[in-house]
């Protein structure tokens, strides 16, 4: 039994959105920004992205030739391990899935990098399947560099810190390498519907 | 002093609320007394957990102000009036109260004396709040790390810890230069304008020293403050941002 907070009411959710809000999450019509260091701006003719790792033989795309490939506009729910959940955000990108195309692999496991040393693990099997982007786009417009652009991994079923803003590739490994928030306390997972939010939960 | 590396799991404390204090019309501290604290790092934040009677229960992060080696947990919390938690915290909340929380949270955004300095820290309202146990720690330890802290507030009124600042930056060779962006008292001669490059280029040590630079408010303060000082040759790496604001519920 929880303490009961003296005088605390607070503000519910009725109706079909709140089923759509995780634990202990709050919904925000803001995005806001949370980034570790200052925002990275690379130009684009220096941009790459990269599969990496545990392949025949790495894969690497200009950021011509990556926009060359096939995009897909994809609606989905959003939510910051801080607490904000956003919904119905609307992204531009390459499927994870068209990437890693044709691709063979013993690996289990993912490592984003990023510009600014940024990174992040999960398993392969949560950027497959139609899970995972690297989008350009949000909300019909160029992603903002300080929102990630000119792209960022979006894998919306986990915490966001999961989605790597800046990102420039991807490293196929056989074991789990935890990323930047990773080694600092928060959770290897991070499913927020189990609220697995710091190491332990 | 605990080491507050996290490492187990994160459980709920129940902490006392022992005393409350008005810092500005919109800011209280509140110092806890929290059994079984493991200790934190100065910068880092906390959890808070509110639970209404018929179970309803909502959460948000709160930076710590305290040092480490100070007796009580103190979170400093800025009323935002459209917000479910702060106004209660501001507001509700009484000495004798219990309030849950667990943590600490956060480990990249701390500072201890291993990392040295200088330390240039450059604050936006209540983006103070974590700076502020950074500079009790360095207060507190007796260390002798040069400290500059660059402050932008909207009005002298609205200055987190005034009294306690000024009180540093003379007893104890804490560096503070405040710039009052919307309104400044009659004789006013320090800065009245938002954080620019000619205000770092003034008030930062330069790149060529290398200092260690904390940056906490809201976005658009810390976004400008962080890109304007890697122009001027900082290297990112030494430039660590934490974001405050009115989306912080």
């Amino acid at each position: 039994m929880p303490y009961v907070s003296r005088g605390f009411r607070g503000r519910r959710r009725e109706g079909g959105d709140a089923a759509r809000v995780p634990p202990g999450q709050y919904l925000t019509d803001d995005f806001p920004v949370l980034s570790a260091g200052p925002t990275p701006h690379t130009p684009l003719d220096e941009w790459t992205f990269s599969i990496t790792g545990e392949l025949d033989e790495a894969r690497t795309w200009t950021w011509e030739e990556f926009r060359a490939l096939p995009s897909e506009t994809t609606t989905k729910d959003i939510h910051c391990v801080t607490k904000w959940s956003k919904l119905d955000t609307e992204w531009e990108g390459v499927s994870v899935d068209t990437l890693l195309e044709g691709v063979e692999t013993s690996a289990e496991y993912v490592l984003a990098f990023c510009d600014g040393g940024y990174t992040t693990n999960l398993p392969l099997e949560d950027v497959a399947g139609g899970k995972a982007w690297v989008a350009f786009g949000y909300g019909g417009e160029p992603l903002e560099p300080e929102h990630g652009g000119p792209a960022r991994l979006l894998v919306p079923h986990l915490y966001f810190w999961k989605s790597a803003k800046w990102v420039r590739g991807l490293e196929l490994r056989a074991d789990d390498e935890p990323g930047f928030w990773e080694r600092y306390g928060y959770h290897n997972y991070g499913d927020p519907w189990q609220e697995q939010r710091y190491w332990g939960d | 002093m605990a080491r507050a590396a996290v490492l187990g799991r994160l459980t709920w404390h129940l902490a006392n609320v022992v005393e409350l204090v008005d810092e500005t019309p919109r800011v209280r501290s509140i110092a806890l007394d929290v059994p079984d604290w493991a200790g934190h790092r100065a910068g880092q934040h906390v959890d808070v957990r509110l639970t209404a009677e018929d179970g309803y229960q909502a959460q948000r992060s709160y930076s710590i102000a305290s040092a480490p080696e100070q007796p009580h947990l103190v979170l400093t919390v800025e009323r935002l009036d459209d917000g479910e938690v702060s106004p209660y915290l501001v507001d509700e909340l009484q000495p004798g109260d219990k309030l849950e929380l667990r943590g600490p949270v956060g480990g990249y955004f701390v500072w201890t004396v291993e990392v040295g300095g200088p330390v240039l820290l450059v604050a936006g309202g209540s983006g103070v709040v974590p700076l502020m146990a950074m500079v009790r720690h360095r207060v507190g330890l007796g260390d002798g790390t040069p400290f500059r802290l660059l402050f932008s507030s909207r009005s002298l009124d609205e200055v987190i810890y005034r009294d306690e600042l000024d009180r540093l930056a003379a007893d104890d060779g804490i560096e503070v230069v405040h710039t009052l962006t919307r309104s400044q008292p009659d004789g006013w001669t320090g800065y009245a304008r938002r954080i620019d490059e000619q205000m770092l280029r003034e008030v930062s040590w330069p790149a060529a020293e290398q200092p260690r630079v904390y940056i906490c408010g809201p976005t658009r303060l810390v976004e400008s403050v962080a890109s304007t000082l890697v122009a001027l040759g900082h290297d990112p790496d030494r430039v660590k941002t934490e974001r405050f604001g009115p989306t912080g519920g």
